[in-house]
């Protein structure tokens, strides 16, 4: 397809140029499936929807034409806004909305009836419209399908239970085309086989990625603090560089350090420079007005987290600061191509170590992004609790035949590969349970009727699956609002309920960077006050702790191994040169495992350098071989580089401890009992329709369904240890939270080799984790231990002993 | 047995880890709240299919205590099964195990607000029984003396030097103790709802469930945020 001349008139008007890439995806419009690979700021979106402009404008039927799937609400918004401008100027007779979860009921009702021509929505409003009875009538007509940001769906569950609804889709819709639009990624082929109908080939445009970042470390003047994050100390420094940019974006790792920082950032702005905060716990309407101060240009800097990862872009920002190591180089590049306030002119960056191990990290990074190395693990096959799931809602759409839909799910790109022998068990456990105990009847949830297709036992309970459908499962999260006077308070945002159940009348917490009074809980809304305390209590959000990749790891072991430092800040330098001299420094092929007593606590360290998850899982294995061996552990801590665990006794033989075989049986066994484990069977068995979240009646009490998972856990494992839901879980633990595909890796590079050093005082490179936050109790004969002691205490104190 | 001991009404009772209260003197054992048929009252109710493994589970827990405490007398406190369809539709070999188990000794079936039926299973069914110093009925009664009742699933968060545990337990007082869920598919109530507080007396102990049973003050120790009974399945 040409571009018309309406559009390139349009362009011209406005003095834009056409990208490259944005004819070229007008000259492939027809390709069935086809991935746009570009970076921040090069027109994407827009290069996505002109073929959709171009045909509708041709052929204004009614119907709907092209639906975008993006993974933020937030973004649909946007996108309609921008849409609008063209559409309007270029006198286009296009019908544009938006469907999310935001939309209002009598909104989507509408849409139902009488679709737009573009449609835009999220992974989850897609699986809810296509579970409904009505939805080939909704699709009829449909031509095109553009997931935008595909590279970060591609990450998660949202993106295979997108691509099971495209699959749906392409079955209703034949001749349905595909665009998917991606930042930066390290494969795009596989991306490309993400999103292609499988076994199906995908068209790849890859726009010109535009001139080398800048990116530098941040001069501080002082160093950073020997632990902890946040980056609170480079303050002043960044608080100059705020003031020499027009706008500048500012991101944390996780929501806790955003708010704290936020707040020291404040107290700190002599100049009163428009700052805000972003982050995924604030009030959508903190959000939204946040993001609408930034495309007016009235923010000098946002100090932001993940939520700006993705979004539209604020022609303005020309400069980004990371504070924390990046974790992962190819965030970080994309993090940095946010600062996009010209396409043509280079990115600037600057990093933020906020601790010394993270100088190490920041360096890595650089040094990668410098080198275009980004990292990446590839994909495993897609998870089968969203196949469950999607199992699930297609019973709400209507009675189905499971060669057809198994027929259908196999092209998908993530379950080309899904063995039907998986399919059946997913149905199965849909069906009825899967338990290895067929006992009753009663234990049906699908029928299979006299033509053999299933069909909902009780079609009532459609409504209920609906309102379970997605595959997000976060942290059970409690709104704040402030107390009123009378009526309802203003909504400040959300925090954990974990959290929420630590505190106390009178305790105080930040959000939204303000300090608030916890005043109490009513009916699941936690109430607040404003406080005047100047120390609050931190809130500890559920933004997730990204572990350090494997690439970076690496990067950073072969640092340590160099003869000296140059590049590094003499505090750094110093640093890896006295532990060379008081113990060793890690390497690629070598476990370094330190000893040492500290506190009347004998410690043991183990660098393995596997990420934090594994990192933690291995924490969480070698505690258990230790109680086991009746070594009394009483805690560790995790970072992504090592492992910190103390107890009683000192650990004669670590490296037995940490012998391979040992390390695997233990974590077969102990799949049976530990928290971590526990997390991800829920979530399993939340996104696999095992537990329900919501049901009818249920949301205006606030009671959630956490019917102890626990309890479930334990009784499968005890029962049906062959069950369906153990077995992704298991699956599940190899990567994720668990990670113990990383320990794996660690062991495999290590190949036995352990150097056990013991040291008389706490060596350079495990002294920080003794100030590390997050240290995990063991629960064992310790915490029985515990219990007693404090009761007796307990007991004398109130006279009672 | 890791029972904790301590005294109403003058008879000398134990609390069990388990759950369960055994009363040696007059040879009674009592457990509440199993939910029996839990899991499949709720595939019943068309919404998810829970592991069918509860009701079993109960059973081999209440096999285990009455093993070890041979008791003359067994009470069922209440809420026994999870609703009185529940009762009549016991599968046969679970209906088996339960007569075993009430071979040759009393067995009492109390009322409770989810089985307010009389049971087909043989014993005995009250709304309440008096007992020597003792009566035992569900829902404990603000001005009840010497009583031993259920119904609310009590459950103790703990603060233990920045751990967090949560454990059932039990409640008891100078006037009552209120019993633990027994049933495998049980939530639980934590200490500072209005009513627990309302019910006991300042002197209170909570006996936490685990390992070894351990008592301490009630409204020692406890986690502060109120919250509503977490148990949404039921």
């Amino acid at each position: 397809m040409q571009m018309p001349a309406r559009f390139t008139d349009w362009f011209a008007a406005r003095d834009w140029t056409i990208h490259p890439h944005q004819t070229a995806l007008m000259a492939r419009a027809n390709a069935p499936a086809l991935l746009l690979i570009a970076p921040t700021g090069g027109g994407k979106t827009l290069a996505g929807f002109l073929p959709s402009l171009a045909e509708i404008a041709q052929n204004p039927a009614p119907g709907l034409h092209t639906l975008y799937i993006s993974p933020l609400k937030a973004l649909t918004a946007d996108i309609r806004r921008n849409l609008g401008t063209p559409i309007a100027e270029m006198g286009l007779p296009i019908r544009v909305e938006d469907r999310t979860g935001d939309t209002s009921q009598t909104r989507r009702r509408q849409q139902r009836a009488d679709p737009p021509h573009i449609l835009l929505s999220t992974p989850e409003s897609l699986a809810l419209l296509l579970s409904y009875e009505d939805a080939p009538r909704i699709f009829a007509g449909l031509r095109r399908v553009i997931v935008d940001e595909v590279h970060a769906l591609a990450e998660s569950k949202r993106g295979d239970q997108l691509m099971l609804g495209l699959a749906r889709l392409s079955r209703m819709c034949p001749g349905l085309r595909r665009v998917g639009l991606s930042a930066t990624v390290e494969d795009p082929a596989a991306l490309g086989r993400f999103l292609a109908p499988y076994p199906d080939p995908c068209a790849i445009v890859t726009a010109d990625p535009g001139p080398a970042p800048d990116i530098a470390m941040l001069d501080t003047g002082t160093p950073p603090p020997w632990s902890g994050g946040g980056g609170r100390y480079a303050i002043p420094a960044i608080l100059e560089q705020v003031a020499r940019h027009r706008t500048t974006l500012i991101f944390h790792n996780t929501r806790a350090q955003a708010e704290l920082f936020f707040r020291d950032l404040w107290l700190a702005n002599d100049d009163a420079l428009p700052i805000a905060i972003h982050h995924g716990s604030l009030s959508r309407e903190a959000r939204e007005k946040v993001e609408a101060a930034m495309a007016t240009g009235a923010l000098r800097a946002v100090v932001c987290t993940g939520s700006l990862d993705l979004g539209i872009d604020w022609g303005d920002v020309d400069l980004v600061i990371q504070v924390g190591a990046p974790k992962n180089v190819k965030r970080l590049v994309q993090r940095i191509g946010r600062a996009n306030h010209r396409y043509s002119a280079p990115s600037k960056a600057r990093m933020v170590p906020a601790n010394r191990f993270e100088v190490l990290e920041c360096h890595a990074a650089l040094a990668a992004v410098r080198a275009h190395d980004l990292d990446g693990a590839p994909r495993g096959p897609g998870p089968r609790d969203v196949v469950c799931q999607h199992i699930l809602a297609s019973a709400a759409a209507g009675p189905f035949a499971a060669d057809a839909l198994y027929a259908e799910i196999i092209t998908a790109g993530p379950y080309g590969d899904l063995p039907r022998a998986q399919f059946d068990a997913c149905l199965e456990f849909v069906a009825t349970g899967g338990y290895a105990l067929r006992a009753y009847d009663r234990w049906q949830r699908l029928k299979q009727g006299p033509d053999g297709r299933w069909a909902l036992r009780d079609p009532r309970t459609a409504r209920q699956i609906r309102m379970n459908l997605g595959t997000i499962v976060a942290a059970e999260m409690l709104k704040v609002r402030m107390r009123p006077a009378r009526g309802g308070g203003a909504p400040l945002g959300e925090i954990e309920e974990a959290f929420a159940a630590t505190l106390t009348p009178g305790d105080t917490f930040l959000i939204g960077g303000r300090i608030v009074r916890y005043e109490g809980l009513r009916d699941m809304v936690v109430e607040v006050s404003r406080a005047a305390t100047k120390t609050p209590k931190i809130a500890v959000y559920a933004g997730t702790k990204f572990a350090t990749s494997t690439q970076l790891a690496e990067r950073i072991l072969a640092m340590m191994q160099g003869p000296d430092w140059p590049d590094l800040p003499d505090h750094t330098a110093h640093w890896l040169a006295l532990q060379r001299q008081v113990s060793r420094l890690p390497s690629r092929d070598r476990l370094l495992v330190e000893s040492f007593a500290h506190d009347g606590r004998a410690h043991l360290c183990v660098h393995g350098f596997a990420g934090r998850n594994a990192q933690q899982t291995l924490g969480l294995l070698l505690t258990q071989r230790m109680e086991a061996a009746g070594l009394a552990p009483l805690g560790f801590v995790a970072t992504d580089y090592a492992t910190l665990i103390w107890g009683l006794d000192e650990i004669p033989d670590p490296a037995a401890l940490l012998d391979a075989g040992g390390l695997r049986a233990a974590f077969e066994g102990w799949l049976a009992g530990n928290a971590v484990m526990k997390r991800t069977f829920r979530s399993a068995a939340v996104i696999a329709g095992l537990i329900e979240r919501n049901s009818p009646g249920r949301r205006k009490t606030g009671r959630q369904a956490t019917f102890s998972s626990d309890i479930l856990y334990d009784t499968l494992l005890k029962y049906d240890p062959d069950h369906l839901l153990l077995d992704i879980t298991r699956e599940e633990a190899m990567k994720g939270l668990v990670d113990f595909a990383r320990i794996e890796d660690m062991l495999t590079r290590v190949r036995g080799r352990v150097d056990h050093v013991r040291c008389a005082r706490i060596p350079p490179l495990a002294a920080p984790l003794l100030l590390e936050a997050g240290r995990i109790p063991v629960h064992g004969s310790a915490e029985e231990r515990l219990i007693e002691a404090a009761a007796a205490r307990l007991m004398q104190e109130a006279g009672l002993g | 047995m890791n029972g904790h001991d301590f005294t109403l009404a003058g008879a000398r009772l134990t609390a069990c880890p388990s759950g369960a209260l055994w009363w040696g003197a007059a040879g009674v054992l009592v457990v509440s709240d199993l939910h029996l048929g839990k899991a499949e009252r709720l595939a019943r109710r068309g919404g998810a299919l829970l592991p069918p493994y509860d009701t079993a589970e109960t059973l081999s827990r209440l096999e285990g205590d009455i093993a070890a405490t041979a008791p003359r007398v067994v009470i069922c406190l209440g809420d026994s099964f999870d609703d009185d369809t529940a009762a009549s539709t016991l599968a046969p070999d679970i209906a088996t195990r339960l007569m075993q188990l009430a071979a040759g000794r009393r067995w009492i079936w109390i009322a409770g607000n989810h089985d307010p039926g009389p049971v087909a299973l043989g014993g005995t069914a009250l709304a309440e029984w008096q007992h020597g110093p003792l009566t035992f009925r569900h829902i404990a009664r603000p001005d009840a003396r010497a009583e031993v009742s259920g119904h609310y699933h009590p459950k103790m968060r703990l603060n233990l030097a920045g751990r967090r545990v949560a454990r059932p337990c039990f409640l008891a007082d100078p006037s009552r103790v209120i019993l633990p869920a027994y049933g495998a598919y049980t939530g639980g109530l934590a200490l500072d709802a209005p009513v627990l507080d309302a019910l006991m007396g300042p002197e209170a102990m909570a006996i936490v469930l685990g390992p070894r049973a351990h008592a301490l003050p009630m409204r020692r120790a406890t986690g502060p945020a109120p919250r509503p009974r977490r148990d949404s399945c039921g």
